[in-house]
C-alpha cells in the first residue's frame, strides 16, 4: 500500500473568485479589493490511501466576500478546522531562516448545477465540495455571487476530465473583520480524502493571470521514498527541485503532535518543489508516483485525457481486427476472382 | 437519336428556367438579414473576423459554449473606451451590445449604415485582455 504525503502552498490549490455579481461592464473589479487573498499555505498528505489537505486561507483586507475553488482527486470525507502551527513548522523544516514566506497572489476574478456533496463552515470560511463538470461549477459560482475569470471554461474542463470535484471556499472578509481576524490570519482546513489517485494542481495557480504573469510557489512533498515526478523538476521547465531529504523525526513528530495530524508516518522523505513559471507556460499539473515503478501518470500530469489512452486502446484493437478481416476478405476476393475470370473477350 | 436530342433540350430549358427562378428568388430576398453565427468557446470568438455589408440587416447568432457569461459589444474604438470604464452590468438595450448568460445563445439584428471597420468585444473584466476580440469590416453595398 503506498504511504506518502505531500505538503505544498495552498496557494497551488486556491483560484480565487471575486465575489462581484453587479460589476458586468469593464475596468471594476481589479480596484475595489478583489486581491485580497494572501498567499495561503496547504499541506496535503496521503497515507494508508487516505490523502489529507491541512489548508490556510490568509485574509488581507478588504470587505466583502470572496473566495476560492481547488480541485481535488476524489471524493473528501470530512473538512474540519486544520492544526495551527503544522503549515509553519513545514516551512521552517525547509527554509530554516525564514518564519514564514506569506506573499500576495493575485486575485483570480473571481447556478446550481453542481452537486453540493458538503457544506462546512470554518470561522469566515464557507467550504463546499462540489461535484460536477465546468459547466455545473460555472452555473453554482454564479448563483452564489462569485464571478470566474475568462480562463476558466478551459481550466475546469482540465480539471473536470480527471476528477469533477472541487472545494469552493468563500472567504467572509466582513465576517472575519467581525470576528477580530488580523490582516494576514489565517483559517486552517483539514481535508481528508480517500483516493488511490493523489496528483497536485499547479495549473490552478495560474488561472485569473495574464499568460505573461509569473507563478511563483512552493510545493511540499512528504512520501515515504524519493517521489518520481512527472515532470521533472528542472528549472528550465517552471518547476525547480529545492529540498530533497529524509525528513527528520522532529519533523514529523512536530507535525504529528498538531491537531488532527496523528495520519503523520514514522518516516518520510520531504522534496521541495518551486514553481517559478509564466502563468502560460504552467499548463500542467504535478503526478507523483511513490509504488517505486517510477512511472507517474500522463493523465495526472495533465498532459492526457482520461479516455484518450482507453480510446486508443480500443481503436487500435478494433481497427486491429478490421484490418484482418478485410485482409481475408481481400484475399478470399482475389483467389475468386482469379478461379472464376473468364478468358479475354473481344467486342 | 432525335429522342437524344429532345431531351437534352428539355434538361436544358428546365435548367434554365430553374436557375431564373432561383436569381428571381434571391433578389426577392435581398432585404431579408445574412445571418452570421459566431459561436464563444473558451472565452474567444469563432470567427474572430467577419465582413458584411453595409445597408443590410445583419442577424448575428452569438452562441456562448462557455459555462460562464459573456459579452458582445460592437463599435469603434471610442465606444470600446467608454466600455472599458462602464458601469452596465447587463446589456440589452441596443442590438449592438448584447450580454449572453452562460451556455446561451442570443439574437441581434444590425443594419450597419456605412462601410468601415469595427471591433467587437467582450468588456467582462479581464477577457478583452484575455483575447476576447474581433473584427467586423462592413463592406460597401
Amino acid at each position: 500500500m503506498r504511504r506518502f504525503g505531500i505538503l505544498l502552498p495552498a496557494s497551488l490549490l486556491a483560484v480565487l473568485l471575486a465575489a462581484t455579481p453587479a460589476l458586468a461592464c469593464g475596468g471594476l473589479i481589479g480596484p475595489n479589493g478583489a486581491v485580497n487573498l494572501l498567499r495561503t499555505t496547504t499541506l496535503a498528505g496521503y497515507h494508508d490511501g487516505v490523502e489529507h489537505y491541512v489548508t490556510a486561507f490568509q485574509f488581507a483586507g478588504g470587505g466583502g466576500a470572496f473566495g476560492s475553488i481547488t480541485p481535488l482527486p476524489d471524493v473528501p470525507t470530512s473538512v474540519v478546522k486544520g492544526g495551527d502551527w503544522t503549515l509553519q513548522r513545514l516551512i521552517r523544516e525547509t527554509d530554516p531562516p525564514l518564519a514564514a514566506r506569506l506573499a500576495a497572489v493575485p486575485a483570480a476574478s473571481a447556478a446550481d448545477g453542481a452537486e453540493e456533496l458538503m457544506k462546512v463552515k470554518i470561522d469566515a470560511l464557507d467550504l463546499t465540495v462540489l461535484r460536477g463538470g465546468a459547466a455545473d461549477i460555472g452555473a453554482w459560482a454564479k448563483a452564489h455571487g462569485f464571478r470566474l475569470p475568462p480562463d476558466a471554461p478551459e481550466v475546469l474542463d482540465f480539471y473536470a476530465n480527471r476528477s469533477p470535484i472541487f472545494l469552493a471556499a468563500a472567504f467572509d472578509a466582513d465576517a472575519a473583520a467581525a470576528r477580530g481576524q488580523q490582516l494576514g490570519d489565517g483559517t486552517p482546513v483539514h481535508i481528508t480524502i480517500p483516493t488511490d489517485n493523489p496528483w497536485v494542481p499547479l495549473r490552478i495557480l495560474a488561472l485569473g493571470k495574464s499568460a505573461k504573469d509569473q507563478v511563483q510557489a512552493d510545493v511540499y512533498l512528504l512520501t515515504d521514498d524519493t517521489p518520481a515526478l512527472l515532470p521533472k523538476p528542472l528549472g528550465v521547465n517552471g518547476i525547480r527541485l529545492d529540498y530533497s531529504a529524509s525528513a527528520s523525526d522532529s519533523l514529523l513528530t512536530d507535525l504529528r503532535s498538531d491537531r488532527g495530524m496523528e495520519w503523520i508516518p514514522s518516516s518520510g522523505w520531504l522534496t521541495k518543489i518551486a514553481v517559478d513559471a509564466a502563468a502560460g507556460d504552467l499548463t500542467y499539473d504535478l503526478a507523483i508516483d511513490v509504488s517505486g515503478a517510477g512511472a507517474p501518470s500522463r493523465v495526472d500530469a495533465g498532459f492526457e485525457l482520461p479516455s484518450a489512452q482507453a480510446v486508443v486502446g480500443a481503436f487500435d484493437a478494433r481497427r486491429f481486427v478490421l484490418a484482418i478481416g478485410f485482409a481475408l476478405m481481400g484475399i478470399a476476393g482475389i483467389w475468386l476472382v482469379a478461379r472464376t475470370r473468364p478468358g479475354p473477350t473481344l467486342r | 437519336m432525335h429522342l437524344d436530342r429532345a431531351v437534352a433540350t428539355l434538361g436544358l430549358g428546365l435548367a434554365t428556367a430553374l436557375g431564373a427562378a432561383a436569381v428571381a428568388g434571391a433578389v426577392g430576398r435581398s432585404a431579408e438579414p445574412i445571418v452570421v453565427e459566431i459561436d464563444i468557446h473558451y472565452s474567444h470568438f469563432s470567427p474572430a473576423a467577419i465582413t458584411v455589408p453595409a445597408g443590410r440587416p445583419i442577424t448575428f447568432v452569438i452562441v456562448n459554449n462557455d459555462p460562464i457569461d459573456h459579452e458582445w459589444i460592437v463599435g469603434d474604438a471610442a465606444l470600446h473606451e467608454r466600455h472599458r470604464t462602464g458601469t452596465e452590468p447587463v446589456h440589452n438595450a441596443r442590438p449592438t451590445e448584447i450580454s449572453i448568460d452562460a451556455l446561451h445563445e442570443r439574437r441581434t439584428t444590425v443594419t450597419f449604415a456605412s462601410p468601415g471597420t469595427l471591433t467587437f468585444v467582450c468588456h467582462l473584466p479581464g477577457h478583452e485582455a484575455y483575447g476576447m476580440t474581433g473584427t467586423l469590416v462592413v463592406t460597401a453595398p
